[in-house]
């Protein structure tokens, strides 16, 4: 077996079967069309993308060279736009060309397989829509603003140039092969190419990842709405409102989406109206005031009633609202963006770039890259590039556009988040997001310590805090960390300079609080049903029971379990000494590249079995970046002896404290806080060997398959057979002339073909 | 074309990009597969469901097939 070399793979594979009969309408343009168009420079188009390459470099250089007492923020605008599309028209060409070479002759998942409900051809502009919906998220909300610790520039430059050559790159093959392969997932993927072994520590993986995700995700919502009663009763009334709108599709107007997110869209409004009513108050400020403890568990209630509730009840109905919200926001903030155009006075790289800072703990290597992971590279859109998406697509081509610009979008809400944090004042800044640890959650405490940190230009004064608090509708914005409130301010400081003015800010303020809880809540259900549906597959190889995935006591032991396993690491961030988000969202990022690394494998893996090695590098240098930048910020998390980065180092030095007879550490006052932060550093020491030595395991055997395939020549594919394609559709967001004039032949042919049936 | 021939046009475009990225657009794409499968008159054709059925349907199978939404 396997003796016989065969040809690299490449796009004539196959070609007999695919050939079409001249006398039939073409499915796809040839690729000299293709060529022969790309070729084609017009002095318009040299115009253009002249003219966008000289406003993109001119805005690096406004950025990062002259860096003047302040920068525009529309500067950032234009330095990402500029670079994304520049990326997209000739890096993501260049992919498709030599790496991909998709076959718009083969037909896609959704017109071999469609069933006209999980597979059915869906038009490029609206996939799109889909696709981004199901991959922004909170992640790159909060991201940014944590990292704008280190300064504007780091971050900028990260999320910009790690999106054009490593995060879209990844969701572009994952798609393609996925599409490839029938719409296989990832894991599936990852048996298939790296054997046994490989497959289940890809598998372990992803379920560990998907249970910290989830956790620190939660975290975050908790520490947005603990001590705000106003967040409180407005982000618990989406829960009734997703009710009301889950029965109204259900019983009253099946299929009427839009409509009901219109009505869930005005109720939720009504809602933040509400709170801030509710929350001026006596009552309802001391009623819907609630501490971190209890709301944590408020939401590992809610999460398990949620994950095993009917999808038609709560889940779906509040994906819908998550989907309207979403779009309609990330929207309105870039054009308010545009039209504010802040000024920026946070320095390029700031005094915390080399040692870390009360934000972020450790150096800029490797710590900037785990703290913005979604955004600039994201492991977790993998999954989703192995979902849903590539059971819609109706093109090969257009795996480009929905992929890869998908990817550059997601990144867009980063470089915007990043904007909003650093367009509020640093000291405000810091005041938010150093844990109560460390300003003692005081005003006066807060002011004391941020003055303390010597930042030239920084002069906070309590009369700052107490407005901005008061601005914002919160008792106090000290220490109010974890990031959605950070950008929920910055928000609001930009949105209110459009709308509505000082006094619109508390609405703002809280409508961003409702967008970010909003999908964290839905990622949070949605996490734990498929952790479930994936725990139960793999406890069903040891007992059968688990597989059939409708036994009920299965499903709520499995659902249990799953939920048990995230409010765990959640409870255990609320309860930190050391302040929680500080310490556990390195191990989030971290999470999140491992993924990234383990999906990257499997595409390289992929790759070196077609045989293509010339362009190996595609892969293999974000995977090569992402596997030392993960595999150096876990060993630093483990071996490290410095305590503020090292979770052993932290363990050993409260442990010899205790041992020591001391009732008081640091920042952890009572030998109680003590123990607890020997416990968490303890649990948190071992999550990270466990991720880092599974993802170990998942690159070894990437390379051990790719060494195989170099050795051997033996080069094949895992791909479902090709099957002739029977429809035509353009690839790119607007189509090409040669593109529209097939269409405009298509269109005629169905008009034919219409007027024929309805005169018979 | 006019300028209120445009303008219904464009509304027209839009509310089609809304209310597929909604997904509201999923019963009208199911109907027509079925159609194309199974032309009017084709014999044992299976039943098509109704509106209410389809989305029933959906979420029922939303219950044992969950998508991932990400973080």
């Amino acid at each position: 077996m396997g003796t016989r070399p065969r040809t690299p793979h490449d796009s004539t594979e196959g070609a007999g079967t695919l050939d079409r009969d001249p006398a039939l309408l073409a499915v796809a343009l040839d690729q000299t069309t293709h060529d022969a168009e790309e070729a084609h420079w017009t002095p318009a188009k040299i115009a253009i993308w002249g003219g966008i390459s000289l406003l993109g470099g001119l805005s690096w250089v406004m950025l990062a060279v002259v860096r003047g007492e302040t920068v525009n923020a529309i500067w950032f605008v234009f330095a990402s736009v500029c670079t994304y599309l520049i990326g997209y028209r000739f890096y993501s060409n260049y992919i498709q060309k030599h790496l991909l070479k998709p076959d718009d002759r083969r037909a896609t998942p959704a017109e071999y397989k469609a069933d006209g409900k999980d597979y059915a051809a869906t038009d490029r502009r609206v996939l799109f829509g889909h696709h981004f919906a199901a991959i922004a998220g909170a992640g790159p909300l909060v991201g940014p603003v944590l990292a704008a610790q280190m300064g504007y520039l780091p971050g900028t430059i990260w999320i910009i140039v790690g999106v054009v050559l490593a995060g879209a790159v990844q969701d572009y093959l994952v798609l393609f092969f996925s599409m490839r392969r029938g719409g296989r997932s990832l894991g599936q993927m990852a048996r298939d190419e790296l054997g046994k072994v490989g497959g289940t520590a890809a598998l372990i993986a992803t379920l560990a990842i998907m249970v910290i995700i989830v956790a620190i995700l939660a975290l975050v919502v908790v520490n947005a709405l603990a001590a705000s009663p106003w967040g409180v009763f407005s982000v618990s009334m989406t829960i009734p409102i997703a009710l009301l709108m889950g029965c109204y599709l259900r019983f009253f107007r099946p299929g009427k989406v839009t409509e009901v997110s219109i009505i869930g869209f005005i109720l939720l409004l009504a809602a933040i109206i509400g709170g801030g009513m509710i929350s001026s108050t006596e009552w309802g400020a001391a009623f819907f005031h609630v501490d971190p403890l209890p709301l944590a568990i408020g939401i590992i209630i809610y999460g398990f009633v949620a994950a095993i509730l009917p999808v038609w009840l709560l889940l779906a109905p509040r994906d819908y609202l998550s989907t309207f919200m979403k779009i309609g926001t990330i929207g309105m903030l870039a054009i308010a963006i545009v039209i504010v155009r802040p000024e920026i006075s946070v320095p390029a790289f700031s005094e915390f770039t080399a040692n870390g800072g009360p934000v972020v703990s450790g150096s800029l290597f490797p710590f900037l890259f785990v703290t913005i992971a979604c955004g600039a590279l994201s492991g977790f859109h993998a999954l989703i590039a192995s979902g849903t998406t590539p059971k819609l697509i109706e093109k090969e081509r257009q795996t480009r556009f929905i992929g890869y610009g998908g990817m550059l979008m997601e990144s867009f809400v980063a470089i915007m988040a990043l904007v909003a944090a650093v367009s509020i004042d640093r000291g405000i800044y810091f005041a938010m997001n150093s844990s109560a640890a460390l300003t003692g959650g005081t005003v006066e405490g807060a002011v004391a310590f941020v003055n303390s940190l010597g930042l030239t230009g920084v002069n906070l004064t309590p009369d700052m805090l107490t407005q901005t608090a008061k601005d914002v509708g919160e008792a106090t914005i000290v220490s109010r960390s974890g990031g959605a409130p950070t950008l929920s301010v910055g928000l609001a400081h930009i949105m209110q300079q459009v709308a509505g003015g000082k006094g619109m800010m508390a609405f703002w303020y809280h409508f961003a609080i409702m967008f970010e809880a909003l999908f964290i809540l839905t990622a949070v259900d949605a996490g734990t049903r498929v952790a479930r549906f994936m725990l139960q597959d793999s406890l069903g190889n040891v007992f059968p029971k688990f597989k059939n995935t409708s036994w009920r006591t299965g499903a709520w032991l499995t659902t249990g379990i799953m939920v048990l396993a995230w409010g765990a690491v959640l409870i255990m961030g609320v309860t930190d000494p050391l302040g929680g988000i500080n310490t556990l969202f390195p191990l989030f990022g971290i999470a999140n590249q491992l993924l990234a690394a383990i999906a990257l494998a499997v595409c390289m893996a992929i790759v070196a079995k077609r045989g293509m090695f010339t362009y190996l590098w595609i892969v293999a240098m974000p995977l090569a970046f992402a596997a030392v930048v993960t595999i150096s910020a876990s060993f630093l998390k483990i071996f490290s002896t410095i305590p503020a980065v090292g979770y052993f180092a932290q363990n050993r030095a409260f442990s010899e404290a205790l041992a020591a007879g001391q009732t008081s550490f640091g920042t952890a006052k009572t030998v109680a806080a003590m123990e607890a932060v020997v416990r968490n550093t303890m649990v948190q020491g071992l999550l990270s060997i466990l991720f880092v030595v599974l993802a170990i395991i998942v690159m070894v055997t990437a390379i051990q398959a790719t060494w195989r395939s170099w050795k051997s020549r033996d080069f094949g594919t895992n791909e479902d057979t090709a099957i002739p394609s029977e429809m035509f559709a353009p690839s790119g967001f607007l189509p090409t002339p040669a593109e529209k004039e097939l269409g405009a032949s298509w269109d005629a042919q169905a008009r034919l073909e219409k007027s024929a049936k309805s005169n018979r | 074309m006019n300028t209120v021939e445009h303008l219904k046009k464009g509304a027209r475009d839009l509310a089609w990009f809304v209310k597929g990225i909604m997904g509201e657009d999923a019963y009208d794409k199911y109907k027509a597969h079925h159609e194309s499968r199974h032309p009017s008159g084709g014999g044992e054709a299976p039943p098509v469901m109704t509106e209410r059925e389809f989305w029933r349907d959906q979420t029922d199978r939303q219950d044992t097939n969950p998508q991932g939404r990400c973080c």
